[in-house]
């Protein structure tokens, strides 16, 4: 029977049709926003992501990687004397106003690398060595940064010139490196560069980047560095997700995001569901035909449940399918963001699950009360 | 003098009513009737007299207060639901007044339900629902759907279908009434030829008095109870 079943939904191609696409429309609407919201949400932790330090040590009043608050020189050293650490080097973050040489002005990002050790580097150099940062005036830009400058009519490449703050920078390598949270390029430099291009300022330290000597754990180290005054530690992972919920909580981002995912869940009960009903209540006389026939009713309410679930089945494959080739299609152009983990098509299949079990549930309730002697009136 | 044929079903006594409000309407008020094994029986009588009802107390279809209902032999009343639902997946086939063709399952599809119902393999159930529609005449037809059949070939599908599982009592609803006076005797045709054998019990539900030359015999009912039985139709014309 559940052959006939489906070949039942199937055939009835208007409904059918309808069901198909209202929760794929669902499911596309429901993921494809998930994943922008988390691939926005990926984008706050690109510093954290580019550095990959493993303890970061920041101001004791900084809740997340994006907020600088800029300390003393010294605290580096003061890390330092902290049982368990590795080493500990300076890291410097800015926005600064980069002037092109058509006389445009572009805010950029600029990272101060640790001198000695380049800590933090990015990983894909697309052109050029990170070692030449070294070198005299050098810079290393990121994609955003080419992309940003060509739009302006400045072609990027190894050599070319600009100013930070009215001083030479000359493009020694170009990288590729996670997108900043407000889209401006990140342009990296050795530390003690960066002090000269930063505008001088009494602290001008963004973070200490640390690591723990063997058998001590980040989560370890941290509460040890943390246990100095004015200084607060952090693992990588933990950073990382103070930034995301520090996003979630203090942003409008989230009830934006989340609203159009409950829309999404609406639409889908709305059109699924109604849809099904009608399709059920369609179907009923036939459905009491089968049960005068000595069809029973758990054999009928299989027939439902199988027909809300393909139909939920086909709809989630095209919504998901939908969501991913446009994932696929903006990831080339990196905007907008665009992350789906796994937990995103999960939390679709069950929504659907419910739409499909709640559109079923109607059908079902109507099935289960069918007097099969209705066939005769 | 020839023996008369076993009693395939037997109704006693039945009563069966609705809610109307706070009221109650009584379909049927002490009916009494029985059908034997060889036998076309039809049902008659005017709109509202409480034939339908009978017929789906006959059938199962439906519970009833007072009295007893037995087919062939097993009383209805002290079967369980699914028990009665095996029964009639087992031994009844249904004949209904709008046809109750499936509208997206072709002509072989729906003739197969009852056997697939019983288990039968898909297969082995479309096989045997061509073998029968082939029977009916309608050989051209298996994988035409409903709506591309006229009133008297979508009836010969419902036949088919009525008779695909060899049950033993045949269950018919007005099965002329969708239908021209034409395609109503062929369907009686039909169904004196494919139906009606020793082994089983025809009954139809009908006020059609153009088909009572078919029946066998006749029981007259009004007003929820059976008030006459005839064994020759024009009997009933005289009545």
């Amino acid at each position: 029977m559940f052959r006939i079943a489906l070949k039942m939904l199937f055939r009835d191609r208007a409904k059918y049709a309808m069901l198909v696409c209202g929760l794929a429309f669902c499911s596309l609407l429901m993921c494809q926003q998930s994943s922008v919201f988390c691939g926005l949400m990926t984008w706050t932790t690109a510093t954290v992501r580019n550095i990959g330090a493993p303890v970061w040590v920041v101001d004791a009043k900084v809740e997340q990687a994006n907020e600088i608050i800029p300390m003393r020189q010294i605290e580096v050293d003061r890390v330092r004397g902290i049982p368990g650490v590795a080493w500990a080097v300076p890291l410097y973050i800015g926005i600064e106003q980069a002037r092109l040489t058509d006389g445009s002005f572009q805010n950029i990002q600029l990272v101060g690398l640790d001198t000695g050790t380049l800590t933090g580097r990015p990983m894909d150099m697309r052109a050029g060595r990170i070692e030449d940062l070294r070198l005299p005036n050098a810079v290393v830009v990121d994609q955003v940064a080419v992309e940003k400058f060509r739009r302006k009519g400045i072609k990027i490449e190894l050599g070319t010139t600009f100013e930070i703050n009215d001083k030479e920078a000359r493009v020694v390598g170009i990288c590729h490196v996670s997108r900043s949270f407000l889209g401006q390029p990140y342009v990296y430099t050795t530390f003690d560069r960066a002090m000269e291009y930063a505008k001088p300022s009494r602290k001008m330290l963004g973070y200490v980047l640390t690591a723990p000597i063997p058998g001590v754990s980040n989560e370890e180290l941290a509460k040890r560095i943390s246990s100095l005054p004015g200084l607060r530690a952090i693992a990588k992972d933990q950073f990382f997700w103070d930034t995301i919920r520090w996003y979630i909580r203090n942003t409008g981002i989230p009830i934006s995001f989340g609203t159009v995912v409950i829309l999404g869940v609406i639409v889908g009960i709305a059109i699924a569901g109604q849809t099904f009903y009608l399709f059920v209540h369609d179907n009923l006389r036939f459905l009491a035909a089968f049960k005068a026939m000595g069809a029973p009713n758990s054999t009928l309410a299989g027939m439902v449940l199988l027909q809300a679930f393909s139909v939920g089945f086909i709809g989630y494959g095209i919504g998901v399918g939908l969501a991913s080739w446009f994932g696929n299609t903006v990831l080339a152009k990196e905007q907008p963001p665009f992350f789906m983990p796994w937990q995103v098509p999960v939390f679709v299949a069950g929504v659907i699950v419910f739409i499909c079990a709640f559109s079923a549930l109607i059908g079902l309730t109507k099935v289960m009360r069918l007097e099969p002697a209705v066939v005769f009136r | 003098m020839s023996t008369p044929s076993p009693i395939a079903v037997k109704v006693e006594n039945v009563v069966k009513s609705f809610a109307n409000g706070d009221s109650r309407t009584f379909a049927l008020k002490g009916a009494s009737l029985e059908a034997r094994f060889g036998e076309l029986l039809m049902i008659v009588g005017p709109s509202g007299c409480g034939k339908t009802t009978l017929l789906s107390v006959i059938c199962g279809t439906l519970k009833f207060e007072e009295g007893d209902v037995a087919v062939f032999g097993q009383e209805l009343r002290a079967m369980r639901n699914g028990d009665i639902t095996r029964f009639r997946r087992e031994n009844i086939g249904f004949i209904f007044q709008q046809f109750n063709l499936i509208p997206t399952l072709t002509a072989v599809e729906n003739v197969s339900i009852p056997l697939i119902l019983k288990g039968v393999s898909t297969a082995q159930a479309e096989k045997h629902a061509c073998e029968v529609l082939e029977k009916v005449g309608l050989a051209d037809k298996y994988k035409s759907y409903p709506s591309q059949l006229s009133g008297g070939q979508q009836q010969r599908v419902a036949i088919s279908r009525a008779l695909v599982h060899d049950p033993r009592l045949i269950i018919c609803d007005e099965p002329t009434a969708s239908l021209d006076s034409t395609s109503g005797h062929k369907t009686l045709e039909l169904l004196q030829e494919s139906a009606v054998r020793p082994d089983r019990c025809v009954i139809i539900v009908t006020h059609d008095s153009r088909i009572y030359e078919f029946a066998d015999r006749i029981v007259q009912m009004d007003d929820g109870r059976v008030v006459g039985q005839f064994d020759d139709p024009s009997q009933l014309s005289h009545a």
